[in-house]
């Protein structure tokens, strides 16, 4: 399994305050983990450190050689008076041609948006759009920062199974935040539950049976999980076949496979 | 024909249009206004200071204009103020010390007004030939870090999170805007010269459906109401500076209209 991105005893401080500290967490490729925690808990300043866009204060964060990384932004600072078009917004950084930008808003489903401005589009669309400015670049490892904020829930579902897909169809790591707990703890193979430090991480359904996480998210949390596998005992699988088995079965199913990936 | 004063006029307001129009985008994009004011008030410091070391004026207003603009940028960076308020003092004290040191000066009368409003029926050819050179330099360092200033202005966290060095792009962005209001200062003077980079700007907007466009457009916007402007001045015998940002209002109104125009 190659490492893309890890982190050993990172620590933040910003303006003589403690943030982060102990920070100890690795991705791999074809993974996907998820980084959850309470308002305030540093969610966002470990993605900034990880991005190399947050000074550390200690500890190291080492990157594999030649990373590639797509950032999706929780949003963009994009001011209204500069007249930007969906394809302008994903050729921003790198020019790509015309066919490469369709392809890549293709595969988030929204190349019928290629011509519109981007200050018209839905939350959902945007998301969508910032997915597809991601995959342009190619990237070994894909960080999200809360990817279905202002996504209704039916979206967010459709939003976790594309990021899911692109995992399974790219082989690419995937790093999140997000203080959902419903959907994401099953749509995860490695769970950081962040309060200041890692409070405890594993699958989910180990990091969900922790105290740390019940104390943090109350003891309903706990069946955030639960409620996921009888929304979805027909989900497909790795291979692409429909599992039609029990939700208990599917769940045995689910780990069998994230060992794999 | 550079011996009819308003050929050269007309040559200036161009030349400094070319450059105000792309610059005025990046002003407008990234919510720089106060910006160009506070360097432009502080132009006059430059005025004073040039006056009384007895060094070219256009060094000294340049020299002063790229110090405050790099003081902003430390001073945003260090102090705890918020932005429009460390604008405010800046802007203010140095235009106060401007006129201070101007009234100061033994032995010289000097026309405010000429400073405040701008002087473009005055420009000599060696004038003219500071501003062409200036603005081919502006528009060629423009050209050359486009994508990756559009990028940070659309973005600076994206921008640095995709390696593109924002802050050295905004850098260079301060310093290529100081350096064209030291010389927009002779046509539209200190007190307009924001103006002249906010209007064209916000007047393309309407029609453009792209940064690129944008730029295009307030720079020919701009060029136009810097013509605009001073045959205005020329017919109705109205003061020069003025009538030019009259005439981007004008052009700005005008923009307004529903024409039915793609959006970008």
């Amino acid at each position: 399994m190659t490492q893309l991105l890890s982190a050993k005893d990172v620590a933040v401080t910003v303006n003589g305050r403690t943030l982060l500290h102990d920070i100890d967490l690795s991705v791999d490729a074809g993974e996907i983990v998820t980084i959850i925690g309470p308002n305030g808990g540093g969610k966002t300043t470990l993605v900034r450190a990880l991005l190399g866009i947050q000074d550390v204060a200690a500890g190291t964060i080492a990157r594999m050689d030649g990373l590639t990384i797509g950032y999706v932004p929780q949003r963009l600072s994009l001011n209204p008076m500069m007249p930007v078009k969906v394809s302008r917004l994903l050729t921003s950084a790198i020019p790509k041609s015309r066919d490469e930008v369709i392809a890549a808003l293709e595969e988030t489903g929204v190349a019928h948006l290629i011509d519109t401005s981007v200050h018209v589009l839905s939350g959902g669309e945007f998301r969508r759009v910032l997915l597809a400015r991601a995959l342009l670049h190619n990237p070994h490892l894909l960080v999200l920062d809360e990817p279905v904020a202002g996504v209704d829930h039916a979206g967010e579902l459709v939003l976790y199974e594309l990021i899911q897909r692109l995992r399974t169809e790219r082989g690419c790591g995937v790093l999140m935040v997000s203080h959902d707990l419903h959907v994401v703890m099953a749509a995860t193979d490695k769970v950081i539950c962040l309060n200041g430090h890692v409070c405890c991480t594993g699958q989910p359904h180990e990091v969900s049976q922790h105290s740390e996480y019940v104390r943090l998210f109350g003891p309903r949390a706990a069946e955030a999980l639960a409620f996921y596998e009888h929304q979805h005992d027909h989900e497909h699988d790795i291979h692409g076949d429909v599992t039609r088995e029990h939700a208990h079965t599917h769940d045995h199913l689910h780990k069998e496979h994230t060992r794999a990936g | 024909m550079l011996d009819d004063f308003f050929v050269r006029a007309v040559l200036a307001g161009v030349g400094v249009a070319a450059m105000a129009g792309p610059l005025g985008c990046f002003v407008v994009w990234r919510r720089m206004a106060y910006f160009g004011d506070t360097t432009a008030h502080a132009a006059l410091l430059g005025i004073g200071l040039g006056i009384l070391l007895g060094i070219d004026l256009t060094i000294g207003v340049a020299a002063v204009t790229i110090s405050v603009a790099l003081l902003l940028l430390v001073m945003e960076r260090q102090t705890g103020l918020a932005l429009d308020t460390l604008l405010g003092i800046l802007a203010h004290s140095s235009l106060a010390l401007g006129v201070i040191v101007i009234a100061l000066s033994p032995g010289l009368r000097v026309d405010l007004t000429a400073y405040l409003f701008g002087d473009v029926l005055a420009v000599s050819v060696t004038d003219l030939a500071v501003i062409f050179g200036l603005a081919a330099f502006v528009l060629m360092v423009l050209t050359l870090i486009w994508r990756r200033l559009v990028a940070a202005t659309m973005d600076e966290e994206l921008a640095a999170a995709e390696g593109l060095a924002p802050a050295r792009h905004r850098l260079v962005l301060v310093l290529l805007l100081a350096v064209m209001i030291a010389v927009a200062m002779k046509v539209v003077g200190v007190l307009l010269v924001t103006a002249l980079l906010i209007i064209p700007a916000a007047a393309a907007r309407r029609i453009s459906a792209s940064p690129e466009q944008m730029a295009v457009v307030a720079g020919c916007l701009a060029m136009s109401a810097a013509v605009g402007g001073l045959v205005m001045s020329l017919y109705l015998d109205t003061p020069s500076g003025p009538s030019i940002v009259i005439a981007a209002a004008l052009i700005f109104a005008l923009s307004l209209l529903p024409l039915g125009l793609k959006r970008g």
